[in-house]
């Protein structure tokens, strides 16, 4: 029997998260006194050296990332606890179950690049967090653990695009969500023009537990390319719906059927959608791939963040992707073309087809748009979002074929 | 309107603070008055249209008058699957109204959301943020009973 | 210098030169919508987008920096198939009515479909968003049905006259330009300067003043000239068809346009019917019994001459004041000056651009 391995969510459960001296008494704040001990580059090049990669779905090594902030006196750590994709639930879960590893993690974050403010995005959805997280901040700052770095929380206000992280920044400023273009990236000019890190919560957590035990311990768990753990949600037509932490070399197969508990009411998997909403729609038959970043994007699928989205046998794709198909269309920014008119009328011809008046043209089209939209769309968001319509036409093609007028 | 003042005031301080201002407008009268963005615009120093375009591209900031409870359901695809349509019937039928609408006495507004990050108990319903899980259509009486 | 391949082609150009000015500079043309030189940069049409070797996205050129060694396609068959998908998107929420359209041969939009080839839309079955043309202002015409959300209009009434009346609502398919509350221009800071109507790339804004008496594409010459409403000096263009003014356009070349580089106010650029105005005057009036009759120019200034010296003779110099003009230039402003003081022999001269 596989087990998980907790990292992140190494105290959930077994401390008060409301209660800061709790998380003292397991070793918390440990981690900082030890960064604070250390330089600033030594700090970086621990985490580069571990390989920790964002968990927020780019998957980009988090100490380089820090690496390219330049001097500047005014810096930012922005931590993006805006989880958006339906059926990911993990964020809220560790900051829920324990708020000071993240700010923990926050506060490792700016002693590396040298800031001393930092911001949590926490998205419009979860007002409770929002409070239990001033609430921790209270506590730690009555503790005196932070020293001089200040953490401050702003809500969003129900926008999907906000988790990308220029969006994001937008949105703190007090703008329209809007993504901006990049060059210049955040780490250079980010919020209010200054030198600004956006990390995921997650990837964040995971800082305590790294200046603790080191980049070696970390990198050799899980993949190689992608070590460390990640935090899965379950959600859909599964046995289990839970939050659990797995190594990254865990398969699919062993997320769902160990983990998961299988299938609901003994039934058969069809698909399972891996990252969120914008992810693949893998087929019952390429679940032996490990969940790990490389490996599911050499499959030509996206970890993401982390959600498993599972559907039995009795699903209808065609159905499951027109409701997909109208959250990128109510979610879309509409700042760029492609995007703004691409979703609308991707929702349109999902629909057309789902109500069986579409014929074998309206396929193509729906391919010619998915095709365009992933390459020129100015953000994540239009990239991404022909992802899961590209794929179940790839690999439930006859699912579609069977709803159309002329078949 | 010296009330409006005082809330948005609160935020004056703080840089980029008109969406916090907003939620504060919106946790006292459930929808972002008109005068209030006139004197968001002020404070924060942006311009009118502004201030209004940042009130209409959020979906949890309204600036049209809601009920008193706002209903959210969520339709993504994990609780599309667990049946959100039939506890959507349920509510409207419930409340004599559609979806977007509030009732005649001002109590409820029914909207329908995108995930609300409670997906292991799909199918998920907030109320003026409170998350209820596992909602079927037989539970709905039940859920309204609370805030009658 | 920073050397890269465009097209096959090894150019050099400075450090922080974006693909798009490289290409402009090298005589490649690039389709742009949301691009403006003299606004800040949007990034968001798309139509810019070009390869770029070795990355898996098309980039958008207007707001990429060039880098070492960039191999860049600026024509390739994803960057045209792009294109023409990008102009099919936009073409099914655009109203066509090009017969009619005050941009007719003048839009960018029906420019770039020519030259990709785009006759008609494969995405526009579902329909678009409504909204009637309801604006009851006297300059401007607004046709959201036309919009192609580049925003240039927003960015110019901020960046270029700060009146900063508009921005874009809402959100996604539903976004639109509006002013506060979506009202009318005339509840808004709106200067009626007309700088949206200048930036606008398609019909969607236009000159109520000039609608169905000329469009920008058949008129027969535009006369480059100065302003006469006041004493800024703004250069405009004369839209002249028929030997008659049908509009004002701007001309944004610094060196023609030193003085506002093409910006007006609402004078400039919409007040100019006066021009081939019947009721203009062509000769002078003089009052006898309480009614005008017409007179010739040399009874009309000994008429005048008399009156005034008789004035000074009667209640001295100082019981004559001048009030000049700012429609009037600067030379006569000079000689109207210098008529009061050494002619009529008093200080009593002002102007209306103090006030």
């Amino acid at each position: 029997m596989i087990k998980e391995m907790r990292i992140v969510l190494r105290n959930a459960d077994k401390i008060d998260p409301q209660n800061i001296s709790d998380y003292i008494a397991a070793g918390g704040y440990k981690a900082l006194e030890k960064a604070r001990n250390m330089k600033p580059e030594d700090i970086i090049s621990e985490v580069k050296k571990s390989n920790l990669r964002g968990r927020g779905g780019a998957g980009f090594n988090a100490g380089l990332k820090w690496s390219f902030v330049p001097q500047s006196e005014t810096k930012y750590v922005v931590c993006n606890l805006d989880e958006g994709e339906p059926g990911t639930y993990k964020d809220r879960t560790i900051v829920e179950k324990d708020p000071h590893t993240l700010l923990e993690g926050m506060a490792i974050c700016g002693h590396a690049i040298g800031s001393n403010k930092g911001f949590i995005y926490c998205r419009g959805e979860y007002p409770y967090i929002v409070e239990h997280l001033n609430h921790a901040i209270a506590q730690a700052k009555e503790e005196g653990v932070l020293g001089e770095f200040d953490i401050e929380v702003r809500m969003g206000g129900g926008a999907y695009v906000c988790g990308e992280e220029t969006a994001l920044i937008e949105s703190i400023e007090g703008h329209r969500g809007e993504p901006r273009f990049k060059p210049p990236f955040p780490g250079v000019e980010g919020l209010w023009q200054k030198p600004t890190v956006v990390n995921n919560v997650e990837t964040l957590a995971n800082l305590p537990e790294i200046i603790t035990r080191g980049a070696e311990w970390y990198s050799s768990i899980g993949s190689s390319t992608y070590p460390g753990t990640k935090v899965l949600t379950l959600s859909g037509d599964i046995v289990n719906k839970i939050c659990i932490e797995v190594p990254t070399d865990t398969t699919i197969r062993e997320v769902i059927y160990e983990f998961g508990g299988g299938i609901r009411g003994g039934k058969k998997l069809k698909a399972v959608q891996i990252g969120g909403t914008s992810g693949a729609f893998i087929p019952a038959s390429m679940i032996d791939i490990p969940i790990d970043f490389d490996s599911m994007r050499n499959a030509g699928f996206t970890l993401g963040t982390g959600a498993v989205f599972v559907m039995d046998e009795t699903r209808d794709i065609v159905d499951v992707v027109t409701r997909i198909a109208k959250f990128f269309e109510h979610e879309s920014c509409g700042k760029c073309n492609p995007c703004r008119e691409g979703t609308f009328r991707c929702y349109e011809i999902m629909k057309k087809i789902n109500q069986g008046r579409a014929s074998s043209d309206d396929l193509e089209k729906l391919q010619l748009l998915g095709r365009v939209m992933s390459k020129a769309c100015l953000c994540g968001l239009g990239q991404a979002a022909p992802g899961p319509i590209l794929t179940t036409l790839q690999h439930f093609r006859h699912e579609y074929e069977r709803k159309l007028f002329l078949s | 309107m010296a009330n409006i003042k005082d809330i948005i005031a609160r935020f004056s301080e703080k840089p980029g603070g008109l969406i916090e201002a907003y939620h504060a407008l919106q946790k006292k009268y459930n929808y972002i008055p008109a005068e209030a963005i006139k004197e968001a615009a002020k404070i924060f120093g942006v311009s009118e249209a502004q201030a209004y375009g940042v009130a209409t591209f959020y979906s949890y900031l309204s600036v049209k008058p809601r009920g008193k409870y706002i209903i959210r359901i969520c339709e993504s695809a994990p609780c599309h699957i667990a049946g959100a349509d039939e506890v959507i019937k349920a509510f409207e039928s419930e409340l004599g109204i559609k979806t977007g609408e509030t009732t005649p006495d001002g109590k409820f507004t029914f909207e329908l959301t995108e995930c609300v990050g409670q997906c292991q108990g799909s199918v998920v319903v907030t109320i003026n943020g409170r998350p209820y899980l596992d909602v079927t259509p037989e539970k709905v009486p039940a859920i309204l009973a609370e805030y009658s | 210098m920073v050397t890269l391949t465009i097209n096959g082609r090894e150019i050099q150009v400075p450090p922080g030169t974006t693909i798009l000015e490289a290409c402009k500079m090298n005589g490649i043309e690039i389709p742009t919508l949301c691009h403006d030189e003299d606004l800040r940069l949007a990034g968001s049409c798309r139509m810019c987008i070009v390869e770029a070797k070795g990355r898996p996205l098309l980039v958008a050129s207007c707001v990429t920096p060039a880098e070492q060694g960039m191999e860049i396609e600026t024509e390739s068959p994803a960057v045209v198939e792009a294109r023409k998908v990008i102009l099919e998107l936009l073409l099914a929420r655009h109203k066509l009515e090009c017969h009619t359209c005050e941009k007719n041969g003048d839009c960018r939009l029906q420019d770039y479909c020519y030259k990709y080839g785009v006759k008609d839309s494969r995405f526009a079955e579902g329909g678009s968003p409504k909204y009637p043309i309801t604006d009851p202002n006297p300059f401007i015409e607004r046709d959201y049905e036309k919009c192609i959300m580049c925003t240039r209009c927003v960015r110019a009434c901020e960046e270029i006259t700060v009146a900063r009346a508009i921005n874009v609502q809402g959100r996604g398919h539903n976004a639109k330009i509006a002013t506060v509350f979506d009202g009318n221009l005339a509840d808004s800071p709106c200067v009626f300067c007309g700088q949206c109507v200048m930036v606008c790339p398609v019909g969607a804004l236009s000159s109520k003043v000039s609608a169905g008496i000329g469009r920008p594409s058949d008129i027969d010459k535009r006369v480059l000239t100065t302003c006469t409403y006041c004493g800024t000096g703004c250069t405009l263009e004369l839209n002249v068809k028929n030997n008659r003014v049908v509009g004002v356009s701007s001309n944004r070349d610094e060196e023609w346009s030193p003085v506002n580089k093409g910006a007006l106010c609402v004078k400039g650029r919409f007040g100019w019917d006066f021009v081939n105005s019947p009721e203009r005057l062509t000769a002078p009036l003089i009052k006898d019994n309480g009614e005008f009759r017409e007179a010739s120019w040399d009874e009309a200034l000994d008429y005048i001459a008399e009156k005034l010296a008789n004035i000074k003779t009667a209640y001295g110099p100082d019981a004559f004041a001048f009030f000049s003009s700012a429609r009037a230039t600067n030379e006569e402003n000079y000689l109207a000056q210098k008529f009061t003081r050494a002619v009529m022999g008093t200080n009593n001269i002002d102007h209306c651009a103090r006030l």
